[in-house]
């Protein structure tokens, strides 16, 4: 009896892990070594790495991404990047002022003969995208429109981790392979005196070049990505594709080899960004990838929800209230009750 | 009701027992009172609404004896480029006969040299009885004073914005603004 | 009980007056304060209680929320997300209506369990039952209009799925099912009548509250002895403070979850397709509904076979409308007149199976149907190609990593043109479809056993009145085994 209530509890428990857990092919994205620290419960942004990670947004990111949920203000807003208590309304804020100039954006609202000027961006104004719309972005990036940045990290199972683990996990240069698949062939016309190169001849050689195509050596993966034994086999990578282990997605399709060890993961139309110093930043951090995913994704972790410091600390104080108001009223309870046999 | 058949307890027990009620119920309310407060936090402005009510007008392209007018977070604001006469007009008048006393030179606000710019004057679009907006240069009415006049009750505005005649209580008033350069003034509400 | 005198006597001469006009304070005093309520209720009553407030919450919060948001499928998501990040405190409002809904449901749950254990679905309260299954009924659909609201991916593609059950229905279905979205697809139009319903049926459940509380207040409530009261004075205390006092704490309790999940993991019940902002041409991979949703979503889905005329998806929604119809019959199936399961042994393991049903048909319909229930299967391979006569050919190979280099020397022994292709198959398991559909028949078999159970069942010796078995239970020596408690 007591064992069925128990097994009860126990499942009641088993169901709420089982919604919060959405199964996928991909490689489970674990935090970076040392944690977030905006994680926990009084979990508080790292204000510089924000700042180095607004950087490498705008520096990188934001030539295909937008972000269109934010504007320039929020940059300098409480917990914000660049917030300063001398500044109370971002607004005002010359250094987000300065960051919100460096964009130049179509202005949202007509000028006095009713065209739509390009100006530098103001603290109200949202950030800039890098695209008029979604055709534009699909277009120029290979049919593929990135996504917006602004909700990402609360968009994708993993967070901030997820962002971290896919900028930094695509697989090494040497891990790849070329193979021919057709070789170049030389076609010669039958006017040809059949000398190649004869320079007397007037019909030149009809030249088709070779096609090769691009191959992932699946053993050459990092021995974190893919399973604890190195697989053997090729993963077939399309053009205008690019692996990573933690894309959610299925590799079987492009797997040459046993397709019960596909490759976790899947295809995406980013190639890797990250690359060691593309980034020179401000504070003098070494730029390496690890370095400006971390920040990125912190970074991106505070764009996704700007109020989430203050919900944690409100929080605390809401707990602790309602903890002292239930001990009042456990006393008020038995005081109530003292007489009564229930 | 067993309660209602208690023997008697002694008088401590009942003090406490008022005590803690009592101090349950104001923490009950105090919560209540915080969460009416966020409720009503609610209504105020967001922050985006906020960061719409402030606005850069170029001001060099108004035709003299011209205005234009701006919304700023919804409200309008008449900027007009004033002639010297109509400047002369605001400068004569005798303050003490004014139901608003206030001179020109208290309606404008310094550039950032320091001098003041008496072509160029900036006022609320409303009119301080009941929140019309009045005609003006554009709309070929200005009223009795030359400035501006509110249609709906009679009110007459001179070339300073200052209450004349009619029914407004009060002048034009000057919205907080500051010339950013000679020709680009940042108005804010 | 609607018997008991008023103990109401107006103290002055306004409410002397008031009385003889209005008397809504007499009315106030006999139902919210004095109301006879039995000694013995235990802590699974308090959630009556923790449900009024829930729905305030909720009513409150989204009245708020109405304020900010705009139903439209370009300002929908956006303007969700201003609340989050513009409006004074929208990011608490919004997690709070949020999760409370999560919370609202959780509560009601548990409420209806605490009716199945204590019988409080038989005579004299069927009508209160029935009320209270109206509620749940409006509750869901609450919930589901809801939901659609952000117009995230889930919100757009589970609207779609859900609508989709009614052009189920024969012949009217396609017709229905156009009329709900008020086109041939989920559009504006459907976002906005979804709105104005979402904001119009709280206050229908308020409505079907205030009946199901004259309800509760014609037979008095029913207490965990399942005997009725017989003794007013020694059996029963006012409402006010007794119940009040014990309702409050345990709703403090209630809120310090609540604000656990506010606070610290506002989107662990939600899903993170949410926050992709809808677009009708991709459907994210894993549709689910949100938690409370997911044993009526396994019902629905363990339905993979057509019965007669009747076409699987069809029958998928009858069981899935079935599944809550029954709960309104609940009162006629169960034969026994014995309320309480602490008395009826049988029975009572039967409800203890029906619990965990419900929570393993949750987790079911978490859970991809094709999943194996005990883990990944293994795979085999296949092989698969065409022989020279046309035929489809395929063989197996199963076993570690020698059967793919068998499998595959065998693709190169094919002569060319046998389109061989090697192909990875799950070998065959315990699924979650498989489980669902156990589960779907062991749902419907708790109320068909009730009716069997009910007539042969012997049960225990119930206490005489509610007074005697509290007073037993003081006594020390008597820690049987008592639920819920």
């Amino acid at each position: 009896m007591k064992s069925l209530r128990l097994l009860t509890a126990g499942l009641a428990g088993l169901v709420f892990a089982a919604t919060a857990h959405a199964a996928g092919g991909a490689e489970h994205p674990h935090p970076p070594e040392g944690g977030w620290p905006f994680e926990g419960a009084i979990g508080k942004f790292d204000q510089a790495s924000l700042q180095r990670g607004y950087q490498v947004y705008h520096e990188i990111c934001s030539s295909c991404h937008s972000m269109k949920l934010l504007s320039y203000r929020n940059l300098g807003e409480p917990g914000g990047p660049f917030y300063d208590p001398a500044y109370p309304n971002p607004n005002m804020n010359p250094f987000v002022k300065a960051l919100a100039a460096q964009n130049e954006i179509l202005s949202p609202t007509p000028n006095d003969v009713g065209d739509y000027d390009f100006r530098p961006a103001t603290p109200a104004d949202r950030f800039r995208s890098p695209y008029a719309n979604v055709e534009a972005a699909r277009a120029a990036n290979g049919g593929a429109a990135p996504p917006d940045l602004s909700v990402i990290v609360k968009a994708r199972h993993g967070g901030a981790s997820y962002i971290y683990r896919l900028l930094t996990g695509f697989p090494p240069d040497d891990a790849y392979v070329q193979r021919l698949v057709t070789p170049e062939t030389i076609v010669t016309p039958y006017s040809d005196n059949g000398t190649p190169d004869d320079p007397s001849d007037d019909v030149a050689e009809v030249k088709t070049p070779a096609v090769y195509e691009t191959l992932l050596d699946v053993s050459k993966l990092p021995s974190e990505h893919g399973s604890s034994e190195h697989e053997e086999g090729f993963l077939k990578i399309n053009a205008g594709q690019h692996y990573n282990p933690y894309m959610a997605g299925d590799t079987t399709p492009n797997f040459e080899g046993d397709p019960r060890h596909a490759p976790p993961g899947g295809f995406l139309a980013m190639p890797p960004q990250l690359i060691e110093g593309r980034v020179e930043y401000t504070d003098g951090t070494k730029a390496t990838p690890e370095q400006m995913a971390y920040d990125v994704a912190q970074f991106l972790a505070w764009a996704s929800e700007p109020k989430q410091e203050h919900r944690k600390s409100l929080g605390l104080a809401v707990m602790v209230y309602l903890g002292l108001l239930a001990a009042l009223l456990w006393f008020s309870y038995k005081q109530i009750w003292r007489k009564v046999d229930h | 009701m067993t309660d209602h058949t208690a023997n008697e307890h002694d008088a401590v027990d009942e003090d406490r027992r008022n005590f803690i009620h009592i101090a349950t119920g104001a923490a009950a309310f105090g919560g209540t009172a915080m969460f009416a407060w966020v409720a009503v936090d609610q209504w105020n402005p967001a922050a985006d609404t906020k960061a719409a009510s402030a606005m850069d007008v170029d001001i060099s392209k108004i035709p003299a004896c011209g205005e234009i007018r701006v919304l700023i977070g919804g409200k309008p604001f008449f900027i007009r480029h004033r002639t010297a006469t109509e400047i002369s007009e605001a400068e004569a008048v005798n303050i003490s006969t004014l139901r608003d006393p206030q001179s020109d030179d208290d309606r404008l606000r310094p550039k950032p040299d320091g001098s003041l710019n008496r072509s160029i004057l900036i006022t609320s679009g409303s009119c301080t009885h009941l929140g019309c907006v009045p005609l003006g240069p554009c709309q070929g009415n200005t009223g009795d004073f030359g400035g501006w006049y509110c249609p709906c009750h009679g009110s007459h505005y001179d070339t300073s914005g200052r209450i004349r005649k009619g029914p407004a209580p009060r002048n034009l008033p000057v919205p907080d603004y500051r010339y950013l350069s000679d020709t680009v003034v940042n108005i804010s509400l | 009980m609607s018997g008991h005198e008023s103990s109401y006597e107006p103290t002055n001469a306004f409410t002397r007056w008031l009385d003889s006009r209005l008397p809504i304070i007499r009315f106030a005093q006999d139902h919210a304060m004095n109301f006879p309520t039995p000694k013995n209720l235990n802590y699974w009553w308090t959630f009556g209680g923790i449900l009024a407030v829930c729905l305030v919450v909720q009513i409150v919060t989204g009245v708020i929320l109405a304020m900010h948001y705009s139903p439209g499928v370009d300002t929908a998501f956006a303007s969700v997300e201003r609340i989050m990040r513009d409006v004074p405190y929208g990011w608490l409002l919004r997690y709070i209506h949020s999760n409370g809904a999560s919370m609202f449901f959780l509560a009601v749950y548990i409420h209806m369990f605490r009716g199945l254990y204590y019988g409080s679905y038989k005579a004299p309260r069927e009508v209160l039952w029935v009320l209270g299954c109206v509620i749940y009924l409006l509750m869901m659909a609450t919930a589901f209009l809801g939901y659609m609201l952000p117009w995230g991916q889930m919100s757009y593609h589970g609207s779609n799925v859900i609508t989709g059950l009614f052009g189920a229905i024969p012949i009217i279905g396609d017709t229905i099912h156009t009329w709900i979205m008020g086109g041939p697809s989920i559009g504006n139009q459907t976002l906005q009548r979804f709105f104005s319903l979402h904001y119009l049926l709280p206050f229908m459940i308020a409505a079907v509250v205030v009946l199901h509380v004259w309800a509760l207040h014609v037979p008095g409530n029913n207490n965990p002895t399942g005997v009725e009261v017989q003794d007013v004075e020694k059996e029963t205390v006012p409402f006010h403070p007794y119940y009040t006092v014990k309702d409050a704490f345990a709703i403090v309790l209630f809120f310090m979850m609540f604000a656990v999940f506010v606070f610290y993991a506002p989107n662990v019940l939600g899903h993170a397709d949410n926050y992709v902002q809808a677009n009708p041409l991709v459907t994210p991979s894993h549709i689910v509904p949100e938690w409370y949703f997911l044993p009526f979503y396994a019902i629905l889905r363990a339905i993979t076979f057509d019965v007669g005329p009747i076409p699987a998806k069809l029958l998928g929604v009858i069981f899935m409308f079935a599944a809550i119809a029954v709960l309104f019959l609940l009162p006629w199936m169960d034969t026994s007149k014995v309320k309480s399961m602490r008395y009826r042994p049988v029975a009572r393991q039967f409800f203890f199976g029906f619990v965990a049903t419900c929570l393993l048909l949750g987790w079911c319909g978490a859970s991809n149907p094709d999943d194996g229930v005990f883990g990944t299967p293994g795979k085999k391979l296949v092989v698969s190609y065409t022989d020279a006569g046309g035929a489809e050919i395929t063989s197996e190979y199963d076993g570690g990593g020698e059967a793919y280099l068998d499998a595959k020397k065998f693709v190169e022994s094919l002569p060319a043109g046998t389109n061989a292709s090697i192909s990875a198959v799950a070998k065959p398991t315990f699924q979650f479809r498989h489980l669902s559909l156990i589960l779907t028949f062991a749902y419907f078999g708790y109320f068909i056993l009730l009716f069997f159970v009910g007539l042969t069942e012997s049960s225990k010796a119930v206490p005489e009145s509610i007074h005697k078995s509290v007073l037993k239970r003081s006594k020390p020596s008597t820690a049987t085994a008592i639920p819920a408690e």
